[in-house]
């Protein structure tokens, strides 16, 4: 099979190469032997702070894998050559920041549009524009989920801490191969330059998913149906003799474009909706702490969620009763279940390094009798626990 | 009625049925291009299934793409080529073609050419060069002759046009051939050609656009837009004793280079070999 990852070689590799244990690394560095855990063995990216060191590992340690390491000219190009690399089969990743997030959009577009399963890592830094350019932020929320143009679903997931971006980074690459999608990964550069320690398990601990390949001549030629009603059409890859079309354009299920008949259009589109919102167990995570009895809810996101739980365990202490939900898919929005617990809150605090982003997204599940209230903070500096525990005390 | 016209081409084997007939225009020149890409995969004896061709956004990326049966990707507009390295990457052993225009790949898409033939990667690249942006109703663009008309240069166009094929030599290409479309059977000589380097070729054609440039430039026929190319077709060998002021405003044809370099992908499995063979993660 071409598909490169799965063969006992790869596992053989993983084995000798990186022995389970606890290491003292980077939260780009988890991200990066996340990454190869799951079985990606091309990246192609250009060098951006603060995700540069995920460049630099995989640069570094694909070639013991019998990986590919691409040093584009641009991000533009450096999502292409993913794109062309995962029709031939390969598990792809590439990391950027805030203005190459920018250059990538028209692409993930791309990517969403001809269902390619890739990862993007976007390790997220002040902005707008070169801002603060090597400090952390959480302000590519929206740009991860609209930042790229017209009616699309986006899977964005986003890592807690270094160990969390290890195991995420593995979650994102499965949930693109069984959705066939791209899969964005909101890290952040706190995290990102945080050396911490890093447990690496052995390598059997990993569930690793494969995209779904056609099973027949018959389903090779549909290479965006739906033969299964699950929306995730099989992949016929690039090199085996089907003959696949593929096309940014509206397509019908042949993968020839048709962009003149609405109904091809509204039905692709749909589709690609369909498949992710049906799928929700693929992707839906969050995390919950003291949530069962708690009055005042703080929703937190990525590196936040940390002085987050400090703060809730300090409220704790003195009385009140906190509680903390973490969405760890952010999009698509757990709001199900924010609303359940918002059912429960008398006040709700969203904390962020942003200016109130996650927040619009919380607010559309909360009713009005509920105190809504953002926790922000920019300029490159993460909320800390006595702030957060501040704003607690200020609403109990 | 269709299905006689196509029963009697030879190539029609080569063509994705369903999506015929093309949406080029008559007596456009990127017919002319697929016929002798056709002829020239066919000349090889190149199976189909060996083949990956790419395309950008326009009418020119049309041509093959989804028109030529083979694993076909359109992609964004400009950056045809990065598609193409990142398949070429995982698929080293296949031919990979891109074949798009002048708007697409020397334009937007400038800094994927430059960097694909700094590189050396074996994908042939088939630019059509007609002057304009085609698709998009006829703008000014980098290939358009200094002087000539166009939706966005209406009095005039003030620029100078870009020289790809030269440009694209110097930037490291293994491979560059300039023709027109009136030199069909040089054409397909230096397709095959391309086809056979190791490493990163290039074959430009001036081709007639006679709906967006023609039409605005006193040459509404395509057969005028084809005289025009052959009288002012200078061969390379003639081009080298010849001044800037002579050459301005001719089309020089024929092989710009033709040498070899160590190629990208070859360089990356040799690289990958030396790297596992450094840690000894060699099978046994
Ligand atoms: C990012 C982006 N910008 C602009 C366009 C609009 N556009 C479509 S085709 C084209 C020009 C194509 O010109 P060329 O490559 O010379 O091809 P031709 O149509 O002349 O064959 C442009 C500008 C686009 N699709 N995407
Ligand atoms: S507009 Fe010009 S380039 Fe486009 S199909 Fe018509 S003749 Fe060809």
């Amino acid at each position: 099979m071409i598909i490169r990852g799965n063969e006992p070689d790869q596992i053989r590799l993983i084995k000798r190469l990186y022995k389970p244990g606890n290491y003292f690394m980077q939260g780009n560095e988890a991200v990066a032997y996340g990454a190869l855990f799951a079985g990606c063995r091309f990246y192609a990216g250009y060098p951006i702070t603060p995700s540069s060191e995920i460049a630099e590992t995989m640069a570094r340690e694909l070639p013991k894998l019998g990986g590919y390491y691409l040093q584009m000219e641009d991000e533009i190009g450096s999502i292409a050559a993913m794109v062309g690399a995962s029709w031939t089969g390969f598990k792809v990743m590439t990391a950027t920041a805030g203005p190459g997030f920018s250059l990538m959009q028209e692409n993930l577009g791309y990517a969403v549009m001809t269902e390619t399963p890739l990862v993007l890592v976007d390790v997220q830094r002040s902005g707008p524009s070169t801002g603060q350019a090597t400090k952390g932020a959480q302000g590519d929320f929206f740009q991860a989920r609209w930042g790229t143009h017209g009616d699309h679903p986006i899977v964005a997931v986003s890592p807690t801490s270094g160990q969390d971006a290890f195991w995420e980074t593995i979650r994102a690459f499965n949930i693109a191969e069984k959705l066939r999608t791209p899969v964005v990964v909101l890290f952040d550069g706190v995290l990102a330059h945080t050396r911490e320690q890093i447990k690496i398990p052995d390598v059997s601990e990993v569930e690793i998913t494969y995209r779904k390949l056609p099973e027949n001549e018959e389903e090779a030629k549909l290479p965006f149906g739906d033969p299964h009603g699950d929306g995730v059409p099989p992949m016929p890859l690039f090199g085996h003799g089907y003959f696949t079309h593929v096309t940014g354009s509206t397509h019908k299920e042949n993968g020839l474009r048709d962009v003149y008949t609405p109904e091809v259009h509204d039905r692709l589109v749909r589709r690609i909706h369909r498949k992710i919102e049906k799928n929700r167990e693929v992707y839906e995570k969050y995390e919950e702490h003291f949530t069962d009895d708690a009055e005042i809810l703080v929703v937190s996101w990525g590196v936040t969620a940390r002085p987050a739980l400090g703060a809730v365990l300090r409220a704790r202490e003195e009385g009140i009763k906190a509680g903390l939900f973490v969405p760890k898919t952010v999009h698509p929005f757990p709001g199900e279940r924010m609303r359940e617990l918002a059912k429960k809150s008398r006040a709700i605090l969203v904390a962020e390094m942003n200016l109130g982003q996650m927040i619009i997204e919380v607010e559309r599940y909360v009713n009005d009798d509920v105190l809504l209230k953002g926790v922000n903070k920019i300029g490159g500096v993460p909320l800390t626990v006595e702030e957060i525990l501040r704003e607690i005390r200020g609403v109990a | 009625m269709a299905k006689k016209i196509y029963s009697t081409y030879p190539m029609v084997k080569y063509l994705r049925k369903e999506a015929l007939p093309t949406a080029l225009c008559p007596g456009c020149g990127g017919g002319t291009v697929l016929n002798a890409f056709a002829n020239a995969i066919d000349g090889l004896k190149i199976d189909p299934k060996d083949l990956v061709v790419v395309s950008g956004i326009g009418c020119s990326a049309w041509i093959a793409s989804p028109y030529f049966l083979a694993d076909t990707l359109h992609t964004t507009h400009g950056r045809a080529i990065a598609f193409a390295t990142g398949v070429k990457v995982g698929l080293p052993d296949k031919k990979v073609v891109v074949i798009s225009g002048d708007g697409d790949l020397a334009s937007i898409g400038g800094n994927h050419l430059l960097h694909a033939a700094r590189r050396n990667i074996d994908i042939t690249v088939i630019l059509v060069n007609n002057f304009i942006y085609g698709m998009t109703g006829g703008q000014v663009a980098p290939t358009t002759p200094f002087g000539a008309k166009t939706t966005t240069s209406p009095y005039r166009n003030i620029e100078h046009p870009l020289q790809i094929s030269e440009t694209v030599a110097a930037a490291g290409a293994s491979y560059v051939a300039r023709w027109t479309t009136a030199h069909v059977y040089q054409l397909i000589e230096s397709i095959k050609k391309a086809l056979q380097v190791k490493g990163f070729s290039l074959v430009e054609v001036i081709s007639q656009c006679p709906v967006q440039y023609g039409r605005r430039n006193r040459m509404k026929e395509p057969a005028e837009m084809l005289r025009w190319f052959l009288k002012n077709s200078v061969p390379v060998s003639r081009a080298r004793n010849m001044s800037p002021e002579e050459l301005e405003g001719k089309f020089v044809i024929g092989e710009i280079v033709n040498r070899e370099r160590p190629e990208f992908t070859t360089e990356l499995n040799k690289l990958i070999d030396e790297v596992q063979e450094h840690f000894g993660l060699k099978e046994e």
